[in-house]
């Protein structure tokens, strides 16, 4: 398992520079020059000349990728000029939240989305299989924002069950509980896309497995039907809904963005939209590289998941 | 069924498609209606509410007209949304076509493209897109465009390869057609239905994604406004003015869930496997609708059939997979069931413990009696507790048949457990005990093995163990060796033989291999078209088989040492069981058939120790009594 883990880890290593790579060509196809967009459309040609050699980018694109990458390596993303701050101190401090946010969100889309998928499986063409069915498709086709702002409108003014916005209140403790009061409405309405995803895969994949062979063999065996769902069927569905998993867990990870705005969450996403509308563009390379590598290493734990679920994968 | 047909028989999809279309109508026309200009300002008339005077759907901060507003901004959300879908889908194809065409070196630098640009979270790379190009409409819909591509590239992909080797693209390439030809004429029309899916099921979330960029301020710009910016804008007078919002992203709503019902629908049809129903999933037991009598048992059998019907219903279709079986074993005993796939003797064995699927399975008449006691229609609890517990069951193909991923011992501690308040310790001592049983050596550590560890012939071994786990009274044993080579099957068939003398166990053995009879079975039962077609004791059928199908299928079992008997197939096949013919099923393939055997029911009757269902028996019997 060690070696796998390892061996896993070091196939990342290509992954993860080609993102950078991406990021940096992506940001190269920028119009203009960056150093207009810091000092703004007055800036003496003589200041633009400067800070561009300042910056660094007097020099060949290939040549400016190898001293980004070679910074980023050292833990030095640069800084971020309308914060005034380094990117790597920003993104962190940012990167704390969202994780939180997105990752309440991945729990609960995992858990009830699975137990969705089963429910609606095991009952297929029955009552609770059109509920949830109809639930689901609702589900994946509300907007996540809109939804969030109607939370708002209903739970947060009309019955003040939550607060409306932020991680924290102004002023007061910063305990779990409040975390928790904070955190319930942007989590859900961040999940629910994911949720819809994961019921709807998990249901196919049930009905999949639920024909095989060693299904029939259980209920032979005098199995009881609840222990022939959720530890047969379930056990060996599991092996294509985790994959499914890793995707949703990008997605709520990135989805976070509208969630964040809508609810003032002081996370990675609403960060990336103001560097973006700012043109802060180490920033945002910063931001957008830190949050895919994440991804990419919580993917790792996906496939050595994967592996420990599944004996026949060669570890 | 053509594709329109079946997706107006789904009819979910079909609202998703009025009302998808009612609003790309509503979206058409919107220049032509007595609209408001959607973007003049009034601040005197703003936040009207709905229905005010003047205005249908009231007015927003800058009091324009909301309704105006929502059919313009729709008007372009549908537009960037199809558009950013065709785009992904043209692109995309395009990339995919060429990666599995060519396949190689091509497709091998494509496709890590591709699984680098899949290894961002999605929404990330659109917002790195727009960073770059700068906020607005055109620059969004590229970037949903482009987070899309590598979504079509694989899947467009995996379809080319498949057909990159058929034979008329090899015949094509022969004929000296150029590449790009071949793609255009051979490869695309059999990869368009796969871009329709991809595209039906992607569109809905393109409209999102664009919506979603346009509300967080990165997509279209003032004044111009999609529906995703209208609820930016809304944003902030979502407590005082909650209209303004609401309006804007029920629109969302509204159109997103029509396209996924459509999507759904478009799918559902173009999928063979929805169509032929093959996704429905077995219910815990059988469906039984028993009409007519409840028959009674006969002599001492441990468990008696009786009439025994089991169809299956497709659709409008009914297969008469079992017509009317009668069979019985007693303790000790062993009964062959013999005949060729397709006869019946599968589903037989399966209707004792209502292990049909269902659906499609129903047993519609006849009694199974264990030890008196009716199965048929006993309630699923009890059906449940005799299960593993009274009969037990060996299945064909141990790889498919034990769970490939939990530890053969845990399996075989499951199937105490389920049955004996005993603890894991104790469970796993017996467990150990049967593998003893069962003669694999290194029990302990086999314990520990997963199914795809073994052999085939161990793997038999744990399934035999696993029906003796329990100490059953019977052992229905479906083609357990089947799957296994001749030295293999010798061995399991003669632990079968121990293990019914030393325990008096009653085995019910289905094969179509006579050989396998003949070691094994006291009776031979011989099964065609779901029904008996001759029964009796199993030496007696072998040397003087009186049914012509019973002659036929022993002719079919070569003799060891003597190389001089030809080996006859049958010609002709098994009649389909739901056009089942009148009077004997086996006259169309059978030589001595004449016209009395094709009209009316031929009774099964009893000669002497034997049955026979047969107008010209192939040797003489005791009379019929």
């Amino acid at each position: 398992m060690g070696s796998y883990i390892l061996k896993r880890l070091v196939s990342a290593i290509p992954v993860l520079l080609g993102i950078t790579v991406i990021v940096f060509a992506i940001m190269a196809l920028i119009p203009g020059d960056p150093a207009t967009a810091i000092l703004g459309s007055y800036a003496t040609p003589e200041n633009v000349e400067k800070l561009n050699r300042d910056l660094g980018l007097d020099k060949p694109a290939v040549q400016r990728y190898f001293i980004w990458l070679s910074n980023m390596v050292q833990g030095d993303f640069g800084r971020s000029f309308s914060l005034n701050r380094p990117v790597l101190d920003e993104v962190l401090d940012r990167f704390g939240a969202t994780l939180v946010l997105a990752g309440t969100s991945f729990v609960l889309c995992s858990l009830i989305g699975v137990a969705a998928g089963v429910v609606s499986a095991a009952r297929q063409y029955g009552f609770a299989d059109k509920a949830i069915t109809f639930v689901v498709l609702l589900g994946i086709s509300i907007p996540s924002f809109f939804l969030g702002m109607m939370m708002i409108l209903i739970f947060a003014v009309q019955l003040r069950w939550f607060p409306a916005s932020g991680m924290w209140p102004i002023y007061g403790d910063r305990n779990l509980l409040v975390l928790l009061d904070h955190l319930l409405m942007p989590a859900l309405a961040l999940a629910v896309v994911a949720t819809g995803v994961v019921a709807r895969l998990s249901r196919s994949a049930m009905l999949e497995v639920l024909r095989q062979d060693y299904i029939r063999t259980a209920r032979a065996k005098g199995v009881p039907e609840r222990g022939v769902i959720w530890r047969h069927a379930l056990r060996a569905a599991m092996v294509s809904i985790i994959p499914v998993l890793g995707i949703q867990a990008g997605f709520v990870l990135s989805g976070a963005v509208y969630i964040e705005m809508v609810f003032q969450w002081p996370g990675v996403g609403r960060m990336l939209v103001d560097a973006i509308l700012k043109r802060d563009i180490l920033l945002v390379q910063g931001g957008v590289v830190f949050v895919a590598a994440c991804y990419v290493l919580f993917n790792i734990v996906v496939d050595v998941a994967q592996s420990l679920l599944d004996p026949r994968i060669k570890t | 069924m053509s594709f329109l047909s079946l997706l107006a028989r789904n009819r979910l999809a079909l609202v998703g498609l009025i009302v998808m279309g009612f609003v790309v109508l509503l979206a058409l026309v919107t220049p032509l209606l007595p609209l408001a200009d959607p973007d003049v300002t009034n601040t005197g008339n703003r936040f009207l509410k709905p229905f005010s005077e003047g205005t249908l759907l009231g007015t927003d901060h800058l009091g324009r007209d909301l309704l105006s507003r929502l059919l313009w901004g729709t008007r372009l959300s549908l537009a960037v949304g199809f558009a950013a879908a065709v785009i992904a889908a043209v692109l995309g194809a395009a990339v995919g076509i060429v990666a599995g065409y060519y396949g190689g070196r091509v497709d091998n630098l494509i496709m890590r493209g591709v699984d680098m640009l899949m290894a961002f979270p999605y929404i990330l790379l659109a917002l790195a897109i727009v960073a770059a190009l700068g906020p607005g409409l055109l620059n969004a819909l590229i970037a949903v465009a482009a987070v899309n591509i590598p979504f079509f590239a694989r899947n467009i992909r995996g379809i080319t390869v498949g057909i990159a080797h058929k034979e008329f693209v090899d015949a094509a390439k022969l004929a000296g057609m150029r590449d790009a030809r071949i793609i255009v004429s051979e490869v695309l029309p059999n990869v368009i239905p796969v871009i329709v899916i991809a595209m039906s099921t992607t569109v809905g979330w393109m409209i999102l994604e664009t919506a979603g960029l346009s509300f967080l301020g990165l997509g279209s710009q003032p004044p111009q406004a999609d529906l995703g910016s209208m609820l930016g804008e809304a944003r902030s007078a979502l407590i005082t003015n909650p209209h303004t919002s609401v309006v804007p992203g029920v629109m969302i709503l509204i159109i997103v869930m029509a396209i996924n019902l459509l999507g759904d629908g478009v799918r559902d049809a173009l999928d063979p496997r929805l169509r032929s129903g093959a996704l429905t999933r077995p219910m815990a037991a059988t469906t039984v609708r028993r009409k007519g009598p409840v028959p009674v048992p006969e002599g001492e059998n441990v468990l008696d059939l009786r009439g025994l019907e089991t169809q299956f219903h497709v659709k409008d279709r009914i297969y008469r997979a079992v017509g009317g079986v009668s069979w019985g074993v007693k303790p000790g005993e062993c009964l062959g069931i013999i005949g060729e796939s397709g006869s019946g003797k599968s589903v037989t064995a399966l209707s004792v413990m209502g292990l049909v699927a269902s659906p499609p399975g129903v047993i519609t008449g006849g009694a199974v009696h264990y030890k008196g006691e009716d199965l048929v229609g006993a309630p699923y609890e009890r059906l449940r507790s005799l299960r593993g517990r009274e009969v037990a069951y060996i299945f064909q193909d141990p790889l498919a048949t034990l769970h490939p991923l939990y530890k053969v011992g845990d399996q075989l501690v499951e199937a105490i457990r389920v049955h004996h308040h005993v603890s894991d310790k104790e469970a796993r001592a017996k467990a150990l005990g049967l593998l003893k049983d069962v003669r694999i050596p290194n029990a302990e550590s086999r314990l520990e093995n997963y199914p795809h560890e073994m052999s085939g012939g161990m793997r038999q071994r744990v399934g035999i163990a696993m029906a003796l786990a329990n100490d059953p009274e019977v052992i229905i044993a479906d083609e357990p060796t089947t799957a296994l080579d001749v030295t293999v099957q010798a061995q399991i068939l003669s632990l079968l033989d121990t293990l019914r003398r030393e325990k008096g166990l009653a085995i019910v053995f289905i094969t179509h291999d006579f050989g396998v009879v003949a070691q094994l079975c006291d009776r031979v039962a011989v099964m065609y078209a779901g029904r008996i077609v001759e029964e009796g004791p199993t030496q007696m059928v072998l040397d003087a088989p009186a049914h012509p199908y019973t002659r036929r299928l022993i002719a079919c079992v070569p003799e060891l040492g003597e190389g001089k008997r030809e080996l006859h197939a049958i010609p002709g096949l098994p009649p389909a069981v739901n056009d089942l013919p009148p009077g004997c099923a086996f006259a169309p393939r059978c030589d001595k058939a004449t016209e009395a055997c094709r009209q009316g029911e031929i009774a099964l009757e009893a000669h002497g120790p034997r049955k026979l269902r047969c107008l010209f028996p192939e040797t003489e019997l005791e009379a019929a009594q």
